[in-house]
């Protein structure tokens, strides 16, 4: 297996982008990717697209083929492919790029991630909520939501953890993106704006969930040797791995414990020869206030059960040992659902660089978690310098 | 008399009341109406409110599934269902398919869907009578269920309301024979419901005494002349309950008691069940009836008709757990408001 | 979906769930394969007895378009007598319910393709008490 390098990163911004098309969100994010790679686009051999649901959303498929055409690739013929793990699909794009390069068939590969949800209007959470088990989850009316909130009910009940808890791991997520100009939300909130708006799915509240948003995001990733030629600053993907569950939560051994994280988790850092303590900086996969706990817990950064120690104790805050979601993570910096694993690495490869402008934090070993659904998929990605 | 029901009866049943109730106060603020005098004039007090996911096919299955867990049968042994009912979920297809299939019976039975206004549940009781006579099937499963609708302000709406009981009829185990039954019948259009149209019409006090009066009360006689029977002989009577005062002055005018009727008469508390309405009432007196006891029931469905019967309790019903009975039931609710209720029946609809 | 709801109508209807009887695990939703014992699975159906206990629970407020008239709703994990665990509505007052609560299946309506559509018809729990 090869190494593998990422030689650039583009974004677009994340919200809702009334004017802009799934096709226009997608240029924006590869045109930024291939100019900070200094690529003219010809250099490319194959394209791996994170996509959950074009075909519900925006009522579109063959989107991989779709995004090859509107970057100009089309008369380069070249091997375009989608990927989807629901919300994990972009952290699958990436990882299968990966493995196109270290395995030696492809030099330079983009790992592409896309969603324009808001076209769908009223029915985008119900083709959010279709990650779930259909048949026997989303028959009865549990929503993801409802699901997530159900692991938060046994999480308290087991662990002691409190809505408080909840609140700050948004607030925290809030008071970052206010330093990342392509964030959803820029702006601060407080724990009792969060404790006091509305319950979505009790006990959770609206600014305890992630918000409906459009938005792509792009990663250009090399061969060791190809990235040499472009950058003198390679960041390198130190191990990308993916692990599955029981689709539905009812079926899972234990239901506070997302047992893909566990494995996916400790699968990477075997590979890439770390440990939890190890990570400087991490992008995970808030969806909900109580997935990022979870995922404390989950990936090793705290023993089961103390997750919320991690928040109180500003651990995770700016500043801390371990700053978890500088970007603002899934709840301020916004859940374009297929793009947010590639924005994750991209944000990563940001910090790795040092250039990350006010969120910069210093660090030489990061680490994404992008969750499939409930925690039917994972995938955790390793980076380094 | 033709003694050709020997031997054929109540096997089990079972009953189903939804818990919501609202009272007629209620709906008399909403309308400007005086509810004392509704109360009184009508003899309804409070009728029950099916809630937003259940509806005839629901509430007949929740009432046959207490029977067969009664009776202790094998669904399979089931070989006939006829779901009476003036408020089918479908116009077309039919509620007696989605019993058979929530009751695991397999797909070896005969159903159908039966429409006679109020009479359609005891109609069912005597076409699976006469299929357990003929040896076609073993045990048949008739039921009586309705979420009925008045119109919003319409008198009817003080009464309308859902219920229904389940009673499966064979010739083995039988807990209450059926020694009798005959029917008036007649072309009288005192209450119609055209195909398309979401509440039903009535011809107003037309509904008494050419319609409900003349049939109960022909029924209820032709009955006792065929068997020779007088209203002393029976411990008990039910008469179809559309409100409170109907069936207490039709057991006047047949020279039955007070006490005879009162443990059937459950319309004040829980309104007209349509289908469900004497069959709850025969429930309510089977909960509490001794071996021997004579119960006579008498139908009536609009349009018209009526149906007699004449039930004598055997030794059997010692052995059946009548718990709980349609009174407890009746007395397990949760009062909603007027705006809820219209909620809950559709009457508002969200856009 | 017409077909999609009709395939699964007799384990909605009613609970009927799957053994294997190479490990004894009972399944709900049934499975036709063991993920225990995979190839050496030897399924079979079995008839749930509807008892369960609730280990889990959300009050739904933001609800999928079809639901709308029902909100707030509540779902449940309930961990069935036989084993299995089910995620279910629970058709109670939001105020009823509590972890632990027993609960026992009935037949009730989940939805309906539209006024013109067919009507879902599935299971839901209430309080065994009530019972």
């Amino acid at each position: 297996m090869r190494k593998v390098a990422v030689i650039g990163v583009g974004q677009s911004r994340f919200g809702e982008l009334w004017d802009r098309s799934f096709r226009d969100i997608m240029l924006e994010a590869g045109v930024e990717a291939l100019e900070d790679a200094g690529l003219e686009g010809k250099e490319i051999d194959a394209l791996f697209v994170g996509n959950m649901s074009a075909g519900r959303y925006i009522a579109q498929e063959h989107v991989a083929t779709l995004i090859a055409d509107y970057a100009g690739l089309a008369e380069l013929n070249i091997p375009s492919v989608r990927v989807e793990a629901a919300d994990a699909s972009g952290g699958l794009a990436v990882r299968m790029a990966h493995l196109a390069v270290a395995s030696g068939m492809h030099d330079i590969v983009i790992a592409a991630g896309v969603e324009k949800v808001t076209d769908a209007g009223e029915l985008s959470m119900e083709i959010m909520s279709s990650s779930a088990d259909m048949e026997w989850e989303g028959f009865v009316g549990a929503t993801l939501s409802a699901i997530y909130a159900m692991m938060t009910k046994l999480h308290m009940k087991e662990f002691g953890t409190t809505e408080e808890d909840l609140a700050m791991v948004s607030v925290k997520n809030h008071r970052n993106a206010v330093n990342n100009p392509k964030a959803q939300f820029k702006s601060e909130i407080s724990v009792d704006a969060v404790l006091n708006s509305p319950y979505v799915a009790e006990p959770l509240k609206l600014l305890d969930c992630a918000p409906i948003s459009d938005g792509a995001a792009c990663v250009v990733l090399a061969s060791e040797e190809v990235a040499k030629q472009y950058t003198d600053t390679p960041v390198y993907i130190k191990s990308s791995a993916q692990a599955s569950d029981y689709l539905a939560l009812h079926s899972r051994k234990d239901l506070t414990t997302m047992q893909s994280v566990v494995t996916a988790s400790r699968q990477a850092y075997k590979q890439a020869g770390v440990e939890a303590r190890d990570i400087d900086v991490a992008e995970l996969h808030d969806s909900f206030t109580i997935a990022e706990i979870m995922a404390y817990e989950d990936l090793g950064f705290i023993e089961k059960g103390k997750g919320a120690e991690l928040i109180r104790e500003g651990i995770v805050e700016m500043g801390g040992e371990i700053p978890v979601n500088p970007s603002g993570g899934l709840k301020a910096c916004g859940h374009a659902v297929g793009a947010t694993g590639v924005r994750q690495v991209a944000e990563l490869v940001l910090q790795l660089r040092g250039g990350a402008g006010k969120r910069q934090v210093e660090c030489e070993t990061a680490l994404a978690l992008n969750i499939g659904g409930t925690g039917g998929t994972a995938v955790v990605t390793i980076l380094g310098r | 008399m033709k003694e050709v029901f020997e031997l054929v009866g109540i096997v089990s049943y079972g009953t189903y009341i939804p818990r919501y109730r609202i009272k007629a106060e209620d709906i008399a603020r909403i309308w400007g109406e005086n509810a004392d005098v509704i109360k009184g004039g009508l003899g309804v007090l409070e009728k029950s409110v099916p809630d937003l996911d259940e509806d005839t096919a629901t509430i007949s299955v929740e009432a046959a599934r207490e029977a067969v867990r009664r009776a202790g049968i094998n669904p399979k042994n089931i070989g006939a269902i006829f779901v009476g009912s003036e408020s089918h979920p479908y116009a077309v297809k039919p509620t007696a398919t989605i019993v058979g299939e929530a009751l695991d019976v397999g797909n070896d039975f005969f159903a159908a869907d039966l429409e006679f206004a109020c009479k359609a549940g005891t109609a069912g009781i005597q076409n699976c009578m006469a299929m357990v006579e003929a040896g076609m099937i073993k045990y048949g499963l008739a039921i009586g269920s309705d979420t009925s609708q008045g119109a919003p302000g319409d008198p009817l709406e003080y009464s309308a309301a859902a219920g229904g009981a389940a009673f499966l009829v064979g010739n083995d185990g039988v807990i209450a024979e059926i020694e009798h039954t005959c029917s008036f019948t007649s072309d009288t259009p005192d209450f119609w419901r055209r195909e398309g149209r979401p509440y039903p019409s009535h011809g107003g006090r037309f509904t008494g005494q050419p319609a409900y009066f003349r049939h109960v009360v022909s029924a209820a006689k032709m009955l006792m002349e065929e068997t020779g029977l007088k209203p002393e002989d029976f411990n008990y009577a039910v008469f179809h309950q559309p409100n409170g005062k109907f069936p207490v002055r039709a057991a006047r005018m047949l020279g039955f008691s007070k006490e005879q009727i009162e443990q059937g008469l459950v319309v004040r508390y829980v309104g007209n069940t349509y289908s469900g309405s004497s069959l709850l009432g025969f429930a309510a007196i089977l909960d509490v009836a001794k071996p021997g006891d004579r119960i006579l029931l008498v139908s009536f469905g609009s349009g018209a008709g009526s149906d007699a019967f004449s039930i004598t309790v055997t030794d059997a019903i010692e052995n059946l757990n009548r718990n709980p009975g349609v009174w407890d039931k009746i007395s397990k609710k949760v009062y909603i408001d007027y705006g809820t209720y219209a909620k809950f029946r559709r009457k508002i609809r969200m856009r | 979906m017409l077909p999609r709801f009709w395939r699964k109508i007799r384990y909605r209807y009613d609970l009927i769930g799957t053994r294997c009887n190479t490990c004894g695990r009972n399944y709900y939703p049934p499975r036709n394969f063991c993920p225990v014992c995979r190839r050496r699975s030897s399924i079979e159906e079995v008839q749930l007895s509807g008892y369960g206990t609730v280990l889990s629970y959300s009050i739904v407020h933001d609800t999928p378009v079809g639901l709308k008239m029902e909100k707030p709703y509540v779902v449940a994990l309930i961990q069935l007598d036989e084993g299995p665990i089910i995620t279910s509505q629970l058709a109670c007052e939001p105020e009823e319910v509590h972890d632990g609560m027993r609960v026992k299946a009935v037949f009730r309506k989940y939805g309906e393709d539209g006024e013109d559509g067919i009507i879902y018809y599935g299971t839901k729990f209430i309080p065994a008490e009530e019972a």
